[in-house]
């Protein structure tokens, strides 16, 4: 018996230990494993920090599918009492989504491909090529990317207007093809940076056996430079499709003449209210008044398309700054 | 050809010219860069001189072309005295830049920290940070700010408000503005997350291995480890941050340029405005770059300095040294 009792108790005593250092250890953690407590910070941190991101987009998305009655009702916040789909189909009328559409994707597809050319073509020769002036015409390259726009744009204007781009898409074009194309400074240290770490040896190797300046280009740096143009063609994409200023002023035309066909998405959506009223009154169709829900669904819209885009290449988004190393150095 | 040229350098190899091989490949660089040197000429250079004409100038559009007569600092006078919306929106874009870069960067900071550590799911939270700098356009979130989905509804800022209550006016105005817009600032720190989160991954972790040998805490690692290496991204992120919100069109100066140039003042008038906003960025940006620059450089600078002074002297003290000897041979001459 009482052998039975001291066994029991030299069972206990170690029991005892384990509540009070391990959990505090647990808890706490030690040098070489992090503690529980740390870990439900850090996900309690990185969750609510995650719900205010992603707020603005599920609000949007709730919103749109609720009929008026729902946006007066004060009990509803989220969840719409029903999916009324009609909002949709009213803004799809209203910002003439498919001539929309076809505008986004030619205006920010063409560029994207010219800026990423000719981004290539230069960030090449600043990362190859030793030549006198470079570290000057690099620190233009940095002073260009700080300068804002709207010192160059009224000039720019009446250049485009002398040249008769504008209302084009030569006018966004012709900057892109002259390496000045929106955030092409950025592209172009993407590129620079990226050039300088092939090894040297490769082209020496090839210019021994008898490759040309453009064929060293093409066959060797194109290749090994896959990461830099996927990440150039993604930023650039997106950053042309949410462009709306520049698009404004030169393809669209401030004063939005009649004649003119260019829409894009982004300012269909940013005059939305003006055109949604118009084009209810011309077609003389049965489009609800316009309300906060209507709005919410062009924005959705709006946004679908990049995002849908988004969530099917996010894996290349996100690895490929790493890989392009727009960190540097 | 090569043994040509070898033959060439071999006699005097202590003069520095181009080689015949490196001005090929100076004359193909300069090739590949000719599109940007082009576009910089005709697309930078050249607009900033003729805006810079235009801003002292009044500026008649009429059919037969451009009339431009000279009117000196005119415009810029106007500008100080009658442009009061114009004023007052730059005054409101430098105080909210001020308030915006630190915030901005500081929760890009946190957040690249907490992404960095061992979670689960990793990808997943990347893809939600990442988010805005897809969908975030002008339209977009002038939409979404008119609907009020700027600010989270739930989060009562009147608790911060009683909370920094005892603060001065100024201050605590702008912490409160800190948190009613809070998901604006969040959404405009995407592709800072993500430098900042690249350049801390490619921190050596034998670093922080040995700093725990030696006792540190994960505290006394970012301090000591983590801040110092990433300093260069701080600076990086904060011009980003600058130059992203100058030409957001969230910003309403750049569409009262762009209005103003079609309005009646014309092309003067927007040129003068655009001119006195391009300095205001630049100044903030130079401030910042000043205030985050490496100290190292300036540590450098000093022993430049220091090692400069001592060639200087040593070669005083040689000098001297050779007067003495030429001296001493001279007194030997005339001793004979």
């Amino acid at each position: 018996m009482p052998r039975r009792l001291r066994r029991t108790s030299a069972k206990a005593v170690p029991k005892q230990k384990f509540t009070k250092e391990k959990f505090h250890k647990l808890i706490f953690g030690t040098k070489e494993q992090e503690g529980l407590g740390k870990q439900v910070i850090v996900y309690i941190l990185l969750i609510s920090i995650g719900f205010v991101y992603l707020y603005p987009i599920l609000y949007m998305i709730s919103r749109s599918f609720m009929t008026r009655a729902d946006l007066l009702d004060s009990s509803i916040t989220w969840l719409p009492s029903s999916l009324h789909v009609k909002n949709y189909l009213d803004a799809f009328a209203g910002m003439d989504f498919l001539n929309a559409f076809k505008g986004s994707i030619l205006l920010s597809l063409l560029p994207t491909l010219l800026n990423v050319v000719m981004c290539g073509i230069i960030g090449y020769g600043f990362a190859r090529f030793n030549f006198p002036g470079k570290n000057i015409m690099m620190g233009i390259l940095i002073f260009t990317m700080i300068l804002p726009q709207q010192v160059v744009m009224t000039p720019n204007y009446r250049l485009y207007n002398d040249l008769g781009i504008l209302q084009s898409i030569n006018s966004l074009l012709l900057p892109s093809l002259l390496g000045q194309g929106i955030k092409a400074q950025l592209y172009i240290l993407i590129f620079w940076q990226f050039f300088r770490q092939i090894p040297n040896v490769l082209f020496e190797a090839a210019k021994i056996d008898g490759c040309g300046y453009i064929k060293s280009f093409v066959r060797i740096g194109i290749p090994s430079a896959a990461p830099a143009i996927l990440v150039v063609f993604l930023f650039s994409f997106v950053w042309y499709w949410n462009e709306s200023y520049l698009t404004k002023l030169f393809v669209m035309g401030v004063s939005s003449s009649a004649e003119n066909t260019w829409n894009t998405l982004v300012i269909a959506l940013s005059t939305f209210n003006d055109s949604y009223a118009s084009s209810s009154t011309v077609s003389g169709e049965a489009l609800t008044s316009l309300n906060e829900a209507i709005q919410m669904a062009a924005t959705v819209l709006c946004v679908g398309p990049i995002l849908i885009m988004y969530i099917f290449l996010q894996k290349y988004f996100v690895e490929s700054i790493d890989n392009a190393g727009i960190t540097g150095e | 050809m090569a043994k040509k040229s070898k033959k060439e350098k071999a006699p005097k190899p202590q003069k520095v010219r181009r080689g015949k091989l490196a001005m090929r490949d100076a004359i193909a660089g300069y090739c590949f860069v000719a599109p940007w040197v082009i576009g910089v000429i005709l697309l930078v250079a050249r607009p900033m001189i003729e805006s810079a004409r235009y801003s002292m100038s009044t500026v008649r559009n009429t059919p037969n072309g451009l009339f431009v007569t000279f009117t000196g600092v005119e415009n810029y006078r106007q500008l100080w005295l009658n442009g009061v919306t114009f004023m007052t929106e730059l005054v409101a874009y430098i105080s909210r830049t001020i308030l915006a870069v630190p915030v901005i960067v500081v929760f890009a900071l946190i957040i690249a920290i907490l992404l960095n550590g061992k979670i689960k799911c990793k990808g997943l939270f990347r893809l939600i940070f990442f988010l805005p700098v897809i969908i975030a356009s002008g339209p977009v979130m002038g939409m979404l700010v008119d609907q009020g989905a700027g600010s989270i509804s739930t989060l009562d800022t009147s608790v911060i408000e009683n909370i920094v209550g005892f603060l001065p006016d100024a201050v605590s105005d702008a912490i409160v503005n800190v948190f009613e817009n809070i998901v604006l600032y969040l959404w405009y720190s995407g592709v800072q997350i993500l430098i900042f989160l690249s350049a801390i991954q490619k921190i050596n972790p034998s670093m922080y291995e040995a700093a725990k040998m030696d006792g540190a805490s994960g505290w006394e690692c970012f301090w000591k480890i983590t801040l110092p290496t990433i300093k260069p991204m701080i600076l990086l992120n904060a011009v980003y941050t600058i130059i992203f919100l100058s030409g957001n069109e969230q910003n309403t100066i750049i569409v009262t340029i762009r209005d103003t140039m079609f309005g009646s003042q014309g092309y003067g008038y927007a040129s003068a405005m655009a001119w006195v906003y391009a300095l205001v960025v630049t100044l903030m940006t130079g401030l910042i770059a000043l205030l985050l620059m490496n100290k190292k450089d300036q540590y450098a600078k000093k022993v430049k300095l220091v090692k400069k002074e001592a060639k200087r002297q040593e070669r005083m003290l040689k000098k001297a040294q050779q007067r003495g000897k030429k001296n001493a041979k001279k007194i030997a001459a005339y001793k004979r």
